[in-house]
């Protein structure tokens, strides 16, 4: 039965017959090289280099000279690396092209810096580039020249970037386990360094909540927001030996040594592991300390709201670009139930408005799924994207105004008591991540019971093919109005908590970015995957706000991720498995074996 | 065959927008028969198993399933009253595996025991399928998928088993293979609608035709009269 281009057991070529290795392209290298070029003058024209060089990562070198450096780094082991290898052809060795490769591209990379170096020295291009600031080229510490003159500093960005390039390549003479340890070093350097005033509050978070004597490590590693250059090495070899002692060949996974134990011994692991992470996550807050557990907070929310947007965009696969809305509604029955200055003037408390809540977002999502039902892809996306503006501008206008304060929005929202006498609300942060995790949880909970069920059945064949999942029983109008309705409640629940922490909701919390933020983080973590949601929530949200340099390029960051992931990892950091097998291994084989056949 | 048809539309049209795409359209199908809708290119036969299914409501005329009126009622009540549908093309879902598109196939159906029992039924029909029951359906070839898009549908246990073009895409021996396969479901007591192009092997099977043209239907009768009609060779026996 050959009718069909399905190689999925094509014969791999045994020896013989073998097409000669593809090995590493020069033209590669150089159109990467280039490209390279143009993205390392991009982030110093645009001025993160100079925002960037305000904090320094390891000993003295800053994070703005770190984010151009690695540029050549990453190019360099792009360009030195061979092609996949390809069903029937044979497999590259090692050697000097894949550094070779690498140093062409990091040099290319540099001669189109040093064209920009030479460009800001001859003429004053700040007057069409305002954020071109002298700090690059021109004045102390001269970030793009290390700190030379012209004439040395072009020398020198030659050099380094190349050397970079060739360091960057020759990274593939290392086996695979061993450049994956390599990576994984540098990863926790950069980490760690970046990271630094997250991890040296941690460290005194445990030692003030637990007694344990971990403070003075972080003085031995950070020494003014920086690592020391000796801690900078330890934490390579750490992170290096880390990622080689967990991948050690024979080594059985965790999990299947656990699945072999007797089964009361596996409930005992199950449990105890269960309330190790309940008590860790409990202790979490006294250990990040107020800032960071409000960051958590913010992260929180929008999970809160990814997950139930993962719900309708990846388990039902509608595509709805109006989501804040439901987020806005959720928002504003809290606010109007809860503060005693709405114009209700209950002044309820959190709880009591909750069963509300939920009833509103569901009503909204009704409201929008209704008209949309027989809409798909793009149009449906364009209709909810109306429909998420209509949400705000309701809530914005004067006819409303009565209700919702229009631009004046509601203040005094409640706070969320946990117990007699005690408040959760914005200022105690701390208190307030245990009803954030509370939502979270349950709202992961139902995510999971939810894809394993017969309405996520019937999601996952409307995804696929419509007509025929009509034709298998489905019922499509149900489907799409459940998974509305669900993704519309955990976003007003998200609301809500919004509502709560804030204090107030004004009608400018509500603009269609946030949609798209919450769009970008189940993309970048993994559409349709749990764990991948939540990865995607803490870092896109959280990290920005822990690294406040970052915040003013948030969105180009998110742009360059998004464009970044489509490219590479389109299924996103921790992929569903389904997903994966979709947007790869068909493909490739088919490719790989396709190309076979070409050059045959 | 004067018992109570199991499916049957009287003078049935339907439109798209403003065009008219079925005219008129009248057949009965006895209980445990094969029967087989010919016709050319566009001339309605997707349309008229959409409107027996219910995607397409028709203007005028009935759709009597099982002695009971069904047009107008939604799909999946259809599918759940015992109509199953093997599309066009096959359309598996082809990112799930083989066991999920049976488990799809039977949907609506809670009995366990008895689902069991139909999937044993289902291997016996295609013993190759066992093998291939954890793998993508998008990896399987044209004629596994057939196979496949068939299974499918019997796992809903339908009264009647409507079928677009099964020969559609398929190499020769494989077109055979097919057509052989409807025989036996038949003989298991399944009624089966089947809409070609290939009139030859289509009546090769079946009890009785109908043709369609255009959206009307300009010849009925047994297969063997339908063989022998010597408008239908010149037009769609490939006779001059
Ligand atoms: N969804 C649709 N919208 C408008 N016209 C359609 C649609 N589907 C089919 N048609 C038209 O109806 C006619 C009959 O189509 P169809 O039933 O698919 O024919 P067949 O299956 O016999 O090839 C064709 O002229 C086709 O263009
Ligand atoms: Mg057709």
């Amino acid at each position: 039965m050959a009718d069909q281009i399905v190689p999925t057991d094509a014969p791999v070529g045994a020896g013989a017959g073998l097409l000669p290795a593809q090995g590493v392209s020069a033209r590669r290298a150089v159109t990467l090289g280039l490209v390279a070029g143009v993205v390392a003058v991009f982030v110093s024209a645009n001025g993160m280099v100079s925002e960037f060089a305000e904090r320094d990562v390891i000993a003295e070198l800053s994070l703005g000279v770190l984010w151009v450096l690695m540029i050549p780094l990453i190019v360099g082991s792009l360009a030195g690396q061979a092609p996949a290898v390809l069903q029937g052809f044979a497999a590259p060795r090692p050697g000097w092209r894949n550094p070779a490769g690498g140093a062409l591209a990091g040099l290319l990379a540099a001669v189109v810096m040093a064209a920009f170096i030479l460009l800001i020295d001859a003429v004053n291009v700040r007057d069409v580039l305002i954020n071109v600031r002298p700090d690059l080229v021109e004045t102390e510490p001269r970030l793009l020249t290390f700190g030379q003159g012209v004439g040395a500093g072009v020398a020198l960005v030659l050099a380094v970037y190349a050397a970079l390039g060739a360091l960057g390549g020759a990274l593939h003479l290392l086996p695979d386990r061993w450049r994956r340890a390599v990576v994984a070093g540098v990863v926790w350097l950069i980490v760690m360094g970046v990271l630094s005033s997250l991890v040296s509050q941690v460290l005194r978070g445990i030692q003030s909540t637990t007694n344990i004597w971990t403070a003075p490590l972080a003085d031995a590693l950070y020494q003014g927001g920086a690592l020391t250059a000796p801690a900078a090495a330890v934490v390579f070899v750490v992170g290096a030996g880390l990622y080689l002692l967990l991948t050690r060949p024979r080594r059985t996974p965790a999990r299947v040594r656990v699945r072999r134990l007797p089964d009361r011994s596996q409930r005992i692991v199950r449990v105890a592991t269960l309330a190790v992470a309940l008590l860790l996550l409990g202790l979490l807050p006294q250990v990040l300390g107020p800032f960071l557990s409000d960051v958590l907070n913010f992260a929180g929310i929008f999970l809160l709201m990814a997950l139930g947007l993962n719900i309708v965009v990846g388990f039902a696969g509608l595509l709805d670009l109006g989501y804040v809305a439901f987020f806005a509604v959720g928002a504003y029955t809290a606010a109007v139930l809860t503060s005693p200055q709405s114009s209700l003037g209950v002044g309820w408390i959190f709880w009591a408005a909750i069963p509300f809540v939920v009833l509103a977002a569901a009503v909204a999502g009704l409201l929008v799924g209704t008209p949309v039902l027989r809409m798909r892809g793009d149009y449906l996306a364009i209709v909810t994207l109306g429909f998420g503006e209509i949400a705000r501008l309701l809530f914005l206008s004067d006819w409303l105004k009565p209700i919702f304060g229009g631009a004046q929005g509601i203040i005094r929202v409640g706070d969320v008591p946990l117990a007699p006498g005690v408040e959760a609300g914005g200022a105690q942060p701390r208190l307030f991540f245990y009803v954030v995790f509370t939502f979270v949880l349950l709202a992961a909970y139902i995510s999971y019971a939810l894809q394993d069920s017969r309405i996520g059945r019937a999601w996952m064949a409307m995804r696929e093919d419509e007509l025929v999942a009509e034709t298998m029983g489905v019922n499509i109008v149900a489907a799409k109005l459940w998974a509305f309705v669900i993704g519309a409640i955990l976003a007003g629940f998200g609301g809500a908590l919004f509502a709560a922490k804030v204090g107030s909701v004004f009608p400018h919390s509500f603009e269609v970015i946030v949609s798209i933020t919450v769009l970008v983080l189940i993309i970048v973590g993994g559409i349709a995957s749990v764990p991948g949601v939540v990865v995607g929530a803490l870092i896109l949200v959280g990290l920005p706000e822990i690294l406040r340099e970052f915040e003013e390029y948030r969105f180009l960051l998110y742009g360059a991720l998004l464009i970044f992931m489509m490219v590479r990892r389109p299924e996103g950091f921790i992929p569903n498995t389904r997903r994966v097998t979709e947007l790869h291994e068909q493909e490739l084989q088919q490719d790989a074996w396709l190309r076979a056949k070409e050059t045959e | 065959m004067t018992t109570r048809p199991v499916l049957e539309l009287r003078r049935v049209s339907a439109h798209y927008g403003p065009i008219q795409v079925l005219r008129e359209v009248s057949l009965q199908i006895q209980p445990g028969e094969i029967v087989c809708l010919l016709g050319g290119n566009a001339s309605g036969k997707t349309t008229t198993l959409k409107t027996i299914l219910g995607y397409v409501v028709p203007t005028h005329g009935d759709v009597v399933f099982d002695g009971q009126r069904v047009n107008g009622l939604p799909t999946q009540r259809l599918v759940a009253l015992g109509l199953s549908m093997v599309p066009e093309n096959r359309r598996l879902f082809q990112r799930m595996t083989v066991r999920e598109n049976l488990e799809l196939g039977c949907y609506l159906r809670m009995d366990r025991a008895e689902i069991a029992a139909d999937l044993d039924r289902v291997f016996t029909l295609f013993p190759r399928m066992a093998d291939r029951i954890d793998q993508r359906a998008g990896t399987l070839s044209g004629g596994e998928q057939q196979m496949v898009a068939v299974a499918r549908a019997l796992m809903a246990r339908p009264k009647v088993l409507l079928m677009d073009e099964p020969s559609m895409g398929l190499a020769p021996v494989l077109v055979e293979q097919n057509f052989e396969i409807i025989r036996q479901v038949n003989q298991q007591g399944t009624t089966i609608l089947v809409v070609e192009q290939n009139a030859n092997m289509a009546l090769s099977i079946a009890d009785r035709g109908y043709v369609l043209q255009t959206g009307a239907i300009v010849l009925a009768g047994s297969a063997r009269e339908l063989l022998d009609d010597p408008q239908m060779r010149a037009a769609y026996l490939g006779e001059m």
